[in-house]
C-alpha cells in the first residue's frame, strides 16, 4: 500500500496529510480530522449524507477519493456556523423542525447551500431538485422545503 | 434571608411552553454537525470489529474452525456462539435467538462469528480464515411451505413452524353476518419492508478489564431492554452493565428491540480485553431487520343498508422470518386493532405467524395495525360504493363515543375522529370536488379517505416487574439549574424537547433553565424506552409528577421565607408572591431557601396505567391496550397515469387526534413523517429475496421517496383533551401512517376504477390491473348482457372472495 502527501483547504484551514491509496474523502475527515458532521448513510452514493462542498459545488464524500483533492478545497457542516451562531440556512432548519433525528441534516444542508450560493431565490420545484439525492425518513421533506425556502426569504 | 418588598429585578413572566410551536432542544447540535452519534464517539485506540455471516438459510453447524483466523496479526478476538451464556429475544416468553448462531443458522446473513482487530484490513482478513461447516437443510421462504405437512422445523418445539396462532371471538358473527344487507369478502397482500432509517447500525463496547465491567454505547431505542439483555447473553450481573444511547439517526421500530450486533460487540470487548466498535453496512442493517412482515390477509364485512357494521370476519398470515422477536405481539395487534376503530358487532379473527428462513421481522411503525387497516378501509370503501354511500357517511354511521369499551375490552377515553372527519372533508374540498376533478388521458385524478387510530403506549409492558411505566428525576442545584433525568430514549422524535416543556410549564420556569440527561443507566432512572408511542404520554405523566413535586418543596420553602402558609404562595415561576403581592422573591432566593435546608434536591415522578386500561382477561388481551387511543383521517389526491400505472400524490389532508398538542411543531413533523412512510409502504416500499438471498439491501433497489415524489401534507390537529394524558396530550408518531396506504387506493380506484388489494401499488401492478380489466370487458362485451341481480362491481351477500 502506498501512500500519498496531500495538501488541501478543509473548511479555509490548510492541511496537509498521508492518504492511502483509495481513503476517501469521507474516511479523510471523518477518521484523520475528527470531523465527524459527515456522516456516512449507505454502503456508498446512495443516500446523500455524506455531501460536501468541493470548490463550492456539492459532492459524495464517500464517492470522492482523497487523492484527487490536491489544492483544493473543501466545505463541511462544521464551516456554517460563524462566531454569532449557525447559519441563516442552519437557523431555519432548526426553528422550523427540517430536522428531526439528524443524521441526513449535515448532507442536506450541504446540498441546500450549494443551491442558494448558485440559485439564491430557487422555485420549490427546483429545491426539491436540487435534494433529490439527499434521502430523509423521518420528515416526509415538508420541514425541509420549507426550511429551504425561509432561509431563501432571510437572504432577500 | 429576608423576602424583599420587590425583586432585585424585573423577573421573566410565568412561563408556557406547554402548547407552543418548540424547537427541539437539540436541534443546533443537529444542524451544526455537533451532534454525535454512536459511529461518531472518539473512541482512540478501539479495536475494529466485525461479523462472518451464514451463507446458508437453514443447517445444522458442524463446526466453526477459528484456529486459523485467531493466528493471524492484529487478530484481538474471535467468538462463536459458544462465547454467550443463553439466548435472547425481547419478549421474555418467546427467546430463541442467540446472538451468533447456535447449533443450526436459520436464514442467510444470520450471524455465525465474529472478529475484532486492529484495523479494517485484519478484520476482514480474519473473517476469511474462518472455517465453518454446515449441514445445509430444507429451507422454506415462504408461509404455506413452511405450514406444509411434514414440513422441516426451524424450531424443534413450535409444530408446523407455528411461532403463535391467535383465535378471537367477540360476539355472534353469524348472527352478525345474517343481519347485514352487504357483505363483502376480500383478499389482501401486503409486501415485507423495511425500517430504512439512515443511520447505519453501530456499538461501542468497553470492556474494563480490571473492574470487569462493561459499557456499551448503541443505537438502540431501547436502552433498558438492552440492558438487561446484555447482562442475560453474557451472563454478567446487570449492576456490571452500563449501556448510553447517543444521538440516534432514527428507529422506526428497528431499535425496539436487543439486536445481535450490540451482543457481538459487547462479547468481542470482553474477549479481547478492551474497547471494540462494530459499524455495520447498509447491506448488513438491511439483513438485521425485524420490519414489517409480508401478510395476507382474507376480511369479510357485513353492514347494514344504514352503514353499520354487523360482523367482522379476518384471517392474518403473517411471514415471520426466523426467530420470535416480537411476532407475536405483531400477530396479536392485527387482531386487537383490525375493528377498535368503530362500534362493530361482532368478530372473528384468526391469526398465524409463521417461521421461515428469511431474517426476522419485528415491530415498525404502526407496529402489527397498517396492514389490517389497509384491508378493513378498502373493504369500507368498496361497501360504501356498494351502498351508494359517502365512504365519509359510512365511517359516521360507525364512530364510537368515549368512554367505550371495544368489543375487545379496551378502554377508549377519549376520541376525535368525528372532528379528524370533518377536517379533511372540509381541508380537501371533498364535498365539492370529488367526482369532479379534470380529467385527461395519462392523466387522471381521484381522491380517497380513510381512518386509522393507535396506542399511546401499551398498557402493560413488555417485562411485568410491578414497577411503575415510567419514572422521572429531577435535579436542582446551587446554580439555579433544573436537570431532568430521563431514561427515555430521544431517536429524533423530540420527547426530550417535550419533557423540558412539561417541567418548565409545571413550575412556569423558562426552558433556558432546564436540561436534560437522557439514556444514560448510570445517571438516568429506567425507562421502558421509546416504543407503541408511549413516551409522550407515560413519561410526559411522570415529568408532570416530578415537576409537581419540585414545586411542591419549593413552594414550602418560599413560604417559610415569607413567612406565610403554603397555601397563600403564589407561584409565578422566576418569582413568586405571598397572597396580595406585597412580599415576593426571585427564584435564586427560592432555591437558596430551599437547598438551605436539604443541600441539593432531588425529586422524581412515576406514573403507571390504570388497571381499567390494561385490556381483558382472555389469552393475548393485554396487546393493543392503552391509557390512550389517538385517532387520524386522511384524504389523498392522486394523478394515475393510464398508460403506464405511474401513481404520483398530488397532496395529502391529515387530521390527528393528538390530544393536547405539547408541541405543536414536532407533532407536525411527526404526523407528516407519518404519513410520508405510509406512502413509501403505499407505492414502492418492497424488500425482495431470492431464496433467502436478500436482493434489495440498498437504497438503490428498496426504493424510500425523495424530495421530488413528495407531496404537500396539510395537517390538521384535533385536541381532544384525553383524561389521563399529560395536559391531555395523546400519542403523535403513528397512528396517521395506517390509513395512508387505504386512502390511497381509494383514490387510486376513483381515478381509474380499478382496485388494487395488493401493496405496494407500483406501476406494474396497476398496469396489470388496467390491462386485466380491459381484458374483461372486452370478453363481457362478448357475452350476453348480465342478468340485473349480477350487475357488474357488486359482490352478493353470498359472494366469494375475489
Amino acid at each position: 500500500m502506498t501512500t500519498h502527501l496531500l495538501t488541501l483547504t478543509v473548511n479555509g484551514r490548510e492541511r496537509t496529510l498521508a492518504a492511502r491509496d483509495g481513503l476517501t474523502l469521507l474516511e479523510l475527515l471523518r477518521d484523520a480530522l475528527m470531523l465527524t458532521g459527515t456522516k456516512q448513510g449507505c454502503d456508498g452514493g446512495e443516500c446523500g449524507a455524506c455531501t460536501v462542498l468541493i470548490d463550492g459545488e456539492p459532492h459524495l464524500a464517500c464517492l470522492t477519493l482523497a487523492a484527487r483533492l490536491d489544492g483544493r478545497a473543501v466545505e463541511t457542516i462544521e464551516s456554517l456556523a460563524g462566531p454569532s451562531g449557525v447559519s441563516a440556512l442552519q437557523r431555519a432548519f432548526h426553528e422550523r423542525l427540517g430536522t428531526q433525528c439528524g443524521f441526513c441534516t449535515p448532507g442536506m444542508v450541504m446540498a441546500a447551500e450549494a443551491l442558494l450560493r448558485r440559485e439564491p431565490h430557487p422555485s420549490e420545484a427546483r429545491i426539491r431538485e436540487a435534494l433529490s439525492g439527499n434521502l430523509c425518513r423521518c420528515t416526509g421533506y415538508v420541514k425541509i422545503v420549507e426550511s429551504v425556502q425561509a432561509a431563501a426569504e432571510d437572504r432577500a | 434571608m429576608k423576602a424583599q418588598t420587590l425583586p432585585a429585578r424585573d423577573a421573566a413572566p410565568p412561563a408556557h411552553p406547554v402548547g407552543q410551536r418548540t424547537p427541539l432542544i437539540d436541534g443546533l447540535d443537529k444542524v451544526s454537525g455537533r451532534a454525535r452519534y454512536t459511529a461518531d464517539l472518539p473512541f482512540p485506540g478501539a479495536w475494529v470489529g466485525r461479523i462472518g455471516r451464514s451463507l446458508i438459510a437453514h443447517g445444522l453447524i458442524r463446526s466453526i474452525d477459528t484456529a486459523a483466523a485467531r493466528a493471524l496479526p492484529g487478530v484481538r478476538a474471535v467468538i462463536t456462539g459458544a462465547d454467550f451464556a443463553a439466548p435472547y429475544g425481547v419478549i421474555p416468553i418467546a427467546q430463541n435467538e442467540w446472538p451468533l448462531a447456535r447449533g443450526k443458522v436459520r436464514y442467510r446473513g444470520e450471524p455465525l462469528f465474529a472478529v475484532a482487530a486492529d484495523d479494517e484490513a485484519a478484520a476482514e482478513a480474519a473473517l476469511a480464515a474462518v472455517r465453518v461447516d454446515i449441514e445445509p437443510l430444507p429451507a422454506h421462504f415462504d408461509c404455506d411451505s413452511a405450514r406444509a405437512p411434514g414440513a422441516v422445523l426451524l424450531h424443534d418445539d413450535k409444530a408446523g413452524n407455528l411461532e403463535r396462532s391467535v383465535e378471537h371471538d367477540f360476539g355472534d358473527v353469524e348472527a352478525g353476518f345474517a343481519r347485514a344487507d352487504r357483505v363483502v369478502e376480500r383478499r389482501f397482500h401486503c409486501a415485507e419492508l423495511a425500517h430504512a432509517q439512515l443511520e447505519l447500525n453501530a456499538s461501542v463496547a468497553q470492556w474494563d478489564v480490571g473492574q470487569q465491567r462493561l459499557t456499551v454505547h448503541s443505537v438502540t431505542q431501547v436502552p433498558y431492554y438492552l440492558h438487561l439483555t446484555l447482562a442475560q447473553t453474557l451472563g454478567l450481573d446487570t449492576s456490571a452493565v452500563r449501556v448510553v444511547k447517543p444521538f440516534v439517526g432514527g428507529g422506526f421500530g428497528h431499535r425496539v428491540e436487543p439486536l445481535n450486533f450490540e451482543m457481538v460487540t459487547a462479547a468481542l470487548a470482553r474477549a479481547a480485553g478492551g474497547t471494540v466498535r462494530l459499524e455495520l453496512t447498509r447491506e448488513e442493517t438491511f439483513l438485521t431487520h425485524r420490519a414489517r412482515p409480508d401478510s395476507d390477509i382474507r376480511l369479510r364485512i357485513g353492514v347494514t343498508a344504514a352503514g353499520e357494521i354487523t360482523a367482522v370476519d379476518a384471517e392474518v398470515v403473517q411471514r415471520g422470518g426466523a426467530y420470535a422477536g416480537y411476532g407475536l405481539v405483531t400477530i396479536l395487534y392485527a387482531g386487537a386493532l383490525l375493528h377498535a376503530l368503530y362500534r362493530v358487532g361482532a368478530v372473528r379473527y384468526r391469526g398465524w405467524r409463521v417461521y421461515t428462513n428469511l431474517p426476522p421481522c419485528g415491530a415498525m411503525r404502526g407496529h402489527g395495525a397498517v396492514n389490517v387497516r389497509f384491508a378493513f378501509e378498502s373493504v369500507l370503501d368498496e361497501l360504501a360504493g356498494e351502498l351508494g354511500l359517502d365512504p365519509f357517511a359510512l365511517r359516521r354511521a360507525n364512530l364510537i363515543t368515549p368512554p367505550y369499551r371495544t368489543l375487545n375490552d379496551l378502554q377508549v377515553n377519549s376520541c376525535g375522529l368525528p372532528q379528524c372527519l370533518d377536517a379533511v372533508e372540509r381541508a380537501s374540498g371533498w364535498r365539492e370536488r370529488r367526482g369532479r376533478l379534470p380529467q385527461r388521458p395519462g392523466a387522471r385524478r381521484g381522491l380517497g379517505m380513510a381512518c386509522s387510530h393507535y396506542v399511546s403506549g401499551s398498557a402493560k409492558p413488555v417485562h411485568w416487574s410491578g414497577e411503575p411505566h415510567a419514572v422521572v428525576a429531577l435535579k436542582l442545584d446551587f446554580d439555579g439549574s433544573i436537570t431532568i433525568l430521563s431514561g427515555a430514549a430521544d431517536i429524533g422524535q423530540g420527547s426530550s424537547t417535550l419533557l423540558a416543556q412539561v417541567v418548565a410549564e409545571v413550575l412556569l420556569l423558562p426552558m433556558s433553565r432546564i436540561r436534560v440527561v437522557a439514556a444514560d443507566s448510570a445517571l438516568t432512572p429506567k425507562d421502558n424506552g421509546s416504543y407503541s408511542s408511549r413516551v409522550s404520554f407515560m413519561v410526559g405523566n411522570a415529568a408532570l409528577r416530578a415537576g409537581q413535586a419540585l414545586r411542591e418543596v419549593l413552594v414550602e420553602a418560599a413560604a417559610r421565607s415569607l413567612g406565610c402558609r403554603a397555601g397563600a404562595v403564589e407561584w409565578l415561576g422566576e418569582r413568586c408572591t405571598s397572597t396580595g403581592g406585597e412580599r415576593s422573591l426571585d427564584f435564586a432566593q427560592v432555591v437558596r431557601a430551599a437547598l438551605a435546608d436539604s443541600g441539593t434536591l432531588t425529586v422524581k415522578g412515576s406514573w403507571s396505567t390504570p388497571p381499567e386500561t390494561q385490556g381483558g382477561k382472555f389469552r393475548g388481551a393485554a396487546v393493543g391496550s392503552t391509557a390512550g387511543f389517538s385517532y387520524s383521517a386522511q384524504v389523498v389526491e392522486v394523478e394515475v397515469d393510464d398508460e403506464t400505472g405511474a401513481v404520483r400524490v398530488l397532496q395529502c389532508w391529515t387530521a390527528h387526534d393528538c390530544g393536547r398538542a405539547l408541541n405543536p411543531l414536532a407533532v407536525e413533523g411527526q404526523v407528516q413523517g407519518a404519513v410520508w412512510m405510509g406512502l413509501g409502504q403505499a407505492l414502492t416500499e418492497e424488500t425482495h429475496y431470492h431464496e433467502g438471498l436478500p436482493l434489495r439491501a440498498n437504497f438503490l433497489d428498496y426504493r424510500v421517496g425523495t424530495a421530488v415524489e413528495s407531496p404537500p401534507v396539510d395537517v390538521t390537529l384535533v385536541e381532544s383533551l384525553d383524561p389521563l394524558g399529560p395536559f391531555g396530550a395523546k400519542e403523535a408518531s403513528e397512528g396517521g401512517l395506517h390509513s395512508v396506504p387505504p386512502a390511497l387506493a381509494a383514490a387510486v380506484h376513483d381515478a381509474v376504477g380499478v382496485r388494487l388489494r395488493e401493496l405496494p401499488i407500483t406501476p406494474d401492478r396497476l398496469l396489470q390491473a388496467l390491462v386485466e380489466r380491459q381484458r374483461e370487458q372486452r370478453r363481457s362485451a362478448r357475452r350476453p348482457p348480465p342478468t340485473p341481480a349480477a350487475a357488474p362491481g357488486a359482490t352478493p351477500a353470498t359472494g366469494r372472495p375475489a
